[in-house]
């Protein structure tokens, strides 16, 4: 009987520090959830002459994919972008971080292009603006222009599956 | 020998010289740079400051608060320009806030908890040994008992006078 108290001190601290092993400490939570998506002006990719601004996007919910030519675990989630733009459910934009224009359009060219456009952030300034310190980030974006979601690292079949395409149904509602 | 000795407590001087890639043509500005990103977590390395980082983010990081400080900002407004995109967790020092104060109190409440329990353990205990009066025939077998220590201490009690030798390893 004396027993009980210490043994279930013991459980709850092995389950706190069983939960504790499986986190990923680089997963820091973004202050920028639930903010307004920061403004910017940038070219794009395929065509400098043409710009983007966030704001063209009010309206819809969207996804903003930050990405690199220099980058591993791009490599891994371009085919599950590959076959979510061919599913067209919500439109992707990519983001080109700190990468060399011709590096990245030559990505896209072999690999495929998942995207509905890409924007060039050339030297990164973007990139802090939306706090990305690891490529991939995936942001989702409602239709009035707030980050709802940031992903930090490669999106997979499951993420995608549980978290980012429900809250994406879910924002097309609103 | 001697020599070798100063080297090795030198070491330490030498070190520093690795930080920080490109400085700013301002040594006055690096030097108040430094100081403030020593107080950053670099995201990519976690456990180290963006000072001594060599990872890009931090050189960016870096540079960036170079950017700031030649533009006119105030220490107070880059660490708030960078909490703001990347969160508290930037800051090796976390402020104490909504957010953090279960992490501040933490100690306090569990030495609250550990203390009351101490405090009640020992109240419960001494109600224990206040309240329990031996009867009479168990006073007399204790003071018996308590007559014959050896009796009572020992298992094999060593009879007097024999030998008088005793094991000296033991």
């Amino acid at each position: 009987m004396r027993f009980i108290l210490p043994f279930v001190i013991f459980l709850v601290l092995s389950v706190f520090l069983y939960k504790g092993l499986g986190r990923d400490t680089r997963e820091v939570p973004s202050p920028l959830v639930g903010k307004p998506a920061p403004a910017f002006m940038l070219p794009q990719l395929h065509d400098a002459t043409r710009q983007f601004a966030p704001k063209e996007m009010l309206g819809k919910v969207w996804l903003l994919n930050v990405w690199a030519s220099w980058c591993g675990a791009c490599k891994d989630e371009h085919p599950i972008l590959m076959e979510l733009s061919h599913q067209n459910i919500v439109p992707i934009v990519g983001l080109d971080y700190k990468d060399k224009r011709l590096d990245g359009e030559a990505t896209l060219n072999n690999a495929g292009d998942p995207y509905n456009l890409v924007i060039a952030d050339l030297d990164g300034k973007v990139g802090f603006d939306y706090g990305v310190y690891g490529v991939p980030e995936t942001y989702v974006i409602d239709k009035k222009g707030i980050i709802k979601f940031k992903l930090i690292g490669p999106v997979t079949p499951q993420n995608l599956r549980e978290t980012i395409l429900p809250m994406v149904a879910e924002l097309e509602k609103q | 020998m001697r020599f070798l000795l100063i080297l090795a407590l030198l070491l330490p001087v030498f070190s520093f010289a690795g930080e920080a890639k490109d400085i700013a043509d301002d040594p006055v500005m690096e030097m108040r740079m430094i100081r403030l990103a020593e107080k950053v977590r670099c995201l990519v390395c976690q456990s180290e400051p963006v000072s001594t980082s060599h990872s890009d983010w931090s050189n960016d990081v870096r540079a960036i608060m170079r950017d700031k400080m030649k533009a006119g900002a105030t220490d107070q407004q880059i660490m708030d320009l960078l909490v703001e995109r990347f969160g508290k967790s930037v800051l090796f020092d976390p402020p104490v806030d909504k957010e953090t104060m279960p992490l501040w109190m933490a100690p306090f409440i569990l030495l609250l908890l550990g203390g009351l329990g101490l405090f009640y353990q020992l109240k419960k205990r001494r109600g224990v040994v206040v309240d329990t009066t031996l009867s009479v025939q168990d006073e007399q077998r204790a003071a018996s008992l308590l007559n014959e220590p050896s009796a009572a201490l020992n298992d094999a009690p060593e009879p007097v006078g024999q030998g008088g030798k005793k094991d000296t390893q033991a």
